[in-house]
């Protein structure tokens, strides 16, 4: 097995990797050319490259297959993953020019630092290998680390990159401790192996069960789960707008991937271990997620409080982990990562030279000035909240049915108090918006690349929304497929 | 798409999203042309709803003009309009109210004009869209659609208090619909998890299910918490004298006259039907909760000082009253709880046009405020009294038809009951009628009053109909009767398969039952 050799064939499946990589560098590069007033081309260069990469991976979409001896696996899983990445990039770097512009820290290193978090989490989507998800993790947290320091005239951006390192580093070492365990029960590092190997052990084994634990904790801390979310806010609100909009989607959505990736191959076998855990953790994340979110005057700590609350409601379709559960996780996140993207997107609009516009109170009689994205923030928080017909109704209503079907009828209805909880706290924004009087006058400056990441995850709020079918087929091959 | 039987119902839901799909290309400044443009839009919506009452078969009792197509496939969800005899009247309700009530907020609304007209035009098709899916995801789709622009109606357009009544209509709404929506997922998993049929939303499948009587009982309270808070039931009353209250004028004629029956709507169409053991077994209890609906209601409404409050209350009264005629379960009971709906649309829509029309010209409620007003306007006084007289059950107006059927109906279960509703009509007689007292006889005691203008050609257009329509149903009930006769011959079918005898006893009855009538017989009535 060592001496066997990579295959060509192999480095084609990474192919939309490496092209994010080599315009990464590129940008690096191209950076020093431009002067001050050209540095947009860094940004068009950089979507120039996620288009690239979406062409590579959309050849890729009928794939099954194993590369590099097991460390990668590129199916619709993968794929489907990869797109919700280059997309959330895509709408994150639409957002950026006019933002950096107006934080004064408009280089080529930011876009280059997106990409090369895109390329980590790619790779741990694909991974299937404990190294691969490891380094993929570890390539992904680096650049956000860096990313939510990246105003460095702000004490709250630093403080964020901090927080954020010093919590990331800790858990990453967690993880890989419980790495380390499943490596000593199997001898392996290869997922299928070590599901085996931990299958034959059992769920009575100690050694199996703290590799469990640390694992969870680990995929806990990363997805922003109670108890080990503080990080979330402080990050989220000392963060560039925009960087924070793509820490809690694309980030997410990327720990996601490795969550269902751990939990629902080598971790399998040992369900038994693990369910109540999420579970309870599951409800905790919820509970703490929506009341701390209701007395938030900060647009940005709302959203993190209210991701967090997300978070718990994947996870319980983790749980509940049927068919239904494992699809409405899949549906989820896709809908939260496009619901939440136009919502940073308003309050990346806000931003201008004079405001800093993340306060509830900034956004007062915003309906007066610039009614557009007054009423897309509306569907967008709607969204979030869970009315119909948006995408986000579809993800909480395949959550409900997966935990109905699963008989976790006490869990279903502590979901669905919450919902009216949520509406709560996003209302007041919709109340600041169009039932406040502007408190001055300034209007959002709209910048075409924030307009055109308004229109698309307007419509991929809208659409899906109306007509979630082919969102569902989607879940249903990129998931099903790839689970025992 | 042509306009025929086979669609009509698709015209009458959409018509009013296309004029606000229309509505939003008009510019902001052009508030006149959004007023004409929303009235038209309305009132095209009402013409397009007019062919039901020629094309709709009186002699069938299963769902007309159905339509149906899939729309989610993934999980069987279908888009599946279709309306029988109690959906039917509701829909016409719903249409010619809609016009109303955007008739009479032409000079009320004056500002944000555009939103205001859109926010109606998808608040019409959400509450249209209610009464005719015959899905489950798709009725559960309109049901919260529509709490958004009433949300806006309130928040945004009404009176001092409104974003706390905004926020609270909202929430109390939306606690119990997810509730709801909880239910009808255990619908859909006993029948695909626990039978392993082909999974389904539709209620017409559903309904034939045979629900074991552990899951209907848990089930029964989940729908009843959606459909109670909507009713209102009391306890779950509180939101709506703050809704009514805030809301603007038209808000509140859509409130009291479409929202509300929601409420009731889906006890007759979901509740009943589809839980027909639970619904038997909790009959008392909700009996109960609507006798002291009905009480409790008109004791309130003697101690208000606001007339628009007093409004809100009797509307807990009279909902009161149609409650308790689904939960007799018996042919009067239903049908004339359902005749009631359309009646307190009418007449309590109308009485909020009235409370309105006074708030326009004098801007308060304030029922000290007024006194005399009959003199300086004769028309408004004769129009005011003829609704008020239809909202206390005056024969030969509207309310009383109602209000007699569903105490016949009452009486064959209990006459304890039926003695305690009756109260509730006396109640109501003096709340209106004191009222009435205050504000229109005796000297003109406010100086403005004095010269307060009578009700113009458009106020009349809003309220004429309405009062023609109160006379309709007083003097001539019969066609209404006909079309619910064989819907709900067949609904009591289904929810009291029993003799009647037998069905009487497993009511817990407070006082023996009177022998004479033979209760239930489907397709006997008057």
């Amino acid at each position: 097995m060592w001496t066997q050799f990579f295959q060509p064939i192999d480095f084609y499946v990474i192919v939309p990797q490496l092209e994010l990589t080599l315009f990464a560098c590129g940008i690096l590069l191209m950076d020093f050319l431009l002067d001050r007033e050209h540095k947009y081309l860094n940004a068009v260069a950089a979507l120039l490259g996620i288009v690239f990469s979406g062409v590579r991976l959309w050849q890729m979409r009928n794939l099954d297959f194993v590369a590099f001896n097991g460390l990668l696996r590129v199916d619709p899983f993968f794929v489907t993953f990869g797109f919700i990445f280059l997309a959330a990039t895509a709408i994150v770097i639409l957002m950026s020019v006019r933002y950096m512009e107006v934080e004064g820290e408009h280089d080529g290193t930011y876009y280059a630092l997106i990409l090369f978090a895109t390329v980590g989490m790619m790779f741990i989507a694909g991974g299937t290998d404990l190294i691969t998800l490891f380094i993929g993790l570890e390539l992904m947290s680096l650049s956000f680390y860096l990313l939510a320091g990246y105003l460095r005239a702000d004490r709250r951006s630093n403080e964020a990159a901090v927080k954020y390192f010093l919590l990331g580093a800790f858990s990453s070492g967690i993880l890989v401790y419980g790495f380390s365990l499943l490596y000593g029960v199997s001898g392996s590092t290869r997922i299928n192996e070590i599901a085996f190997a931990v299958g034959q052990r059992g769920v009575t084994d100690p050694i199996v069960f703290l590799a469990t634990i640390a694992i969870a904790a680990g995929m806990f801390f990363k997805v922003a789960a109670v108890p080990f979310h503080q990080w979330a806010p402080d990050v989220y609100e000392g963060a560039p707008t925009t960087i924070t909009a793509y820490v809690s989607v694309a980030s997410k959505s990327a720990a996601f991937a490795m969550l269902l990736r751990l939990f629902l191959i080598p971790m399998w076998p040992v369900r038994a271990n693990w369910e109540d855990i999420l579970m309870v953790v599951a409800v905790l994340t919820m509970t703490i997620g929506n009341f701390a979110a209701i007395t938030q005057e900060n647009i940005k700590r709302l959203l993190a409080y209210s991701s967090i609350g997300h978070m718990g409601y994947i996870l319980l379709g983790i749980v509940a982990g049927n068919e239904t559960g494992l699809m409405a996780a899949m549906v989820y996140i896709i809908a939260y990562a496009f619901m939440t993207l136009g919502a940073f997107a308003v309050v990346v609009g806000m931003r201008r030279r004079d405001l800093v516009g993340d306060q509830i109170t900034d956004m007062a009689g915003l309906f007066f000035k610039n009614p557009a994205p007054a009423l897309l923030m509306i569907i967008f928080l709607l969204s979030l909240a869970g009315i119909p017909p948006t995408v986000g109704f579809w993800g909480k209503y395949l959550i409900f049915a997966s935990l109905i079907e699963s008989q976790r009828y006490v869990l279903a209805v502590i979901a669905v108090l919450y919902v009216a909880v949520a509406l709560y706290y996003y209302f007041r924004i919709v109340v600041s918006m169009f039932m406040a009087d502007p408190r001055e006058p300034g209007k959002m400056s709209l910048a075409p690349g924030l307009v055109a990441a308004l229109v698309v995850t307007c419509l991929l709020t809208i659409v899906p929304g109306v007509w979630p079918e082919p969102l569902f087929r989607l879940a249903q091959a990129s998931i099903l497929r790839s689970i025992p | 798409m042509e306009f025929s039987p086979a669609t009509i119902l698709n015209w009458i839901l959409w018509v009013p999203i296309a004029g606000a799909i229309v509505a939003l290309f008009i510019p902001r400044e052009a508030k006149q042309a959004h007023r004409i443009w929303g009235n038209i839009v309305l009132f095209v919506g009402f013409l397009v709803s007019l062919p039901l009452v020629w094309w709709y078969d009186k002699s069938q009792a299963g769902f007309q003009f159905v339509y149906k197509r899939p729309w989610i496939p993934t999980f069987n969800i279908e888009y599946h309009l279709g309306i029988d005899g109690i959906s039917y009247l509701l829909i016409m309700l719903t249409t010619v109210l809609g016009f109303i009530a955007v008739l009479s907020s032409w000079r009320l609304i004056q500002e944000r004009v555009k939103e205001y007209y859109i926010m109606f035009m998808i608040l019409q098709t959400g509450m249209l869209g209610v009464f005719m899916s015959l899905d489950f995801i798709l009725f559960y789709v309109f049901w919260e659609v529509m709490l958004v622009p009433m949300y806006f109606i309130i928040g945004v357009w009404g009176h001092e208090r409104k974003l706390y009544a905004a926020i609270k209509f909202f929430l109390f709404t939306l606690l119990g619909s997810v509730l709801l929506l909880l239910g009808i997922l255990a619908l859909w998993y006993y029948n695909q998890g626990v039978l392993g049929n082909p999974q389904t939303f539709d209620v017409t499948k559903l309904m034939e299910l045979g629900v074991p009587v552990e899951w209907q009982r848990w089930i029964f309270w989940a729908f009843f918490v959606a459909f109670a808070i909507k009713v209102p039931m009391v306890p779950f009353h509180t939101w709506l004298p703050d809704a009514h209250v805030e809301a603007p004028t038209a808000g509140s004629v859509i409130l009291a006259g479409v929202l509300l029956k929601m409420g009731t709507y889906g006890f007759m169409r979901f509740s009943l039907p589809l839980l027909p053991d639970a619904s038997r077994e909790y009959a008392w209890i909700m009996a109960v909760l609507s006798i002291i609906a009905i009480v409790y209601g008109a004791l309130v409404c003697m101690m208000q000082k606001d007339m628009k409050k007093l409004i809100a209350y009797s509307s807990v009264s009279h909902l009161g009253f149609c409650t308790l005629g689904i939960f007799v379960l018996n042919q009067q009971g239903l049908a004339g709880s359902l005749l009631q709906q359309v009646n307190h649309g009418i007449s309590t829509g109308a009485l909020f046009l009235i409370v309105g029309l006074l708030y326009e010209r004098r801007h308060t409620r304030e029922i000290v405020a007024f006194g005399g007003l009959s003199t300086p306007m004769p028309r408004f006084a004769t129009i005011y009294m003829i609704i008020s007289l239809a909202s206390l059950g005056m024969p030969l107006l509207n309310g009383f038809i109602g209000e007699f059927t569903i105490l016949l109906g009452t009486w064959q279960v209990s006459i304890a009951w039926t003695a305690l509703a009756v109260l509730g009509i006396v109640l109501g007689a003096a709340y209106l009628l004191w009222l009435y007292q205050r504000v229109m006889f005796g000297e003109v005691t406010h100086v403005e009053n004095k010269s307060l203008a009578d009700v113009n050609l458009r106020e009349m257009v809003t309220l004429v109909p309405l009062v023609l329509w109160c006379f309709w149903i007083g003097v001539y009930p019969k066609p209404y009767f006909e079309i619910l006769e064989k819907p709900i011959a067949q609904l009591v079918q289904r929810v009291q398969p029993r003799p009647a005898e037998e069905a009487r006893q497993a009511l817990p009855v407070v006082l023996p039952a009177p022998q004479a009538e033979p209760a239930s017989v489907p397709g006997e009535q008057r």
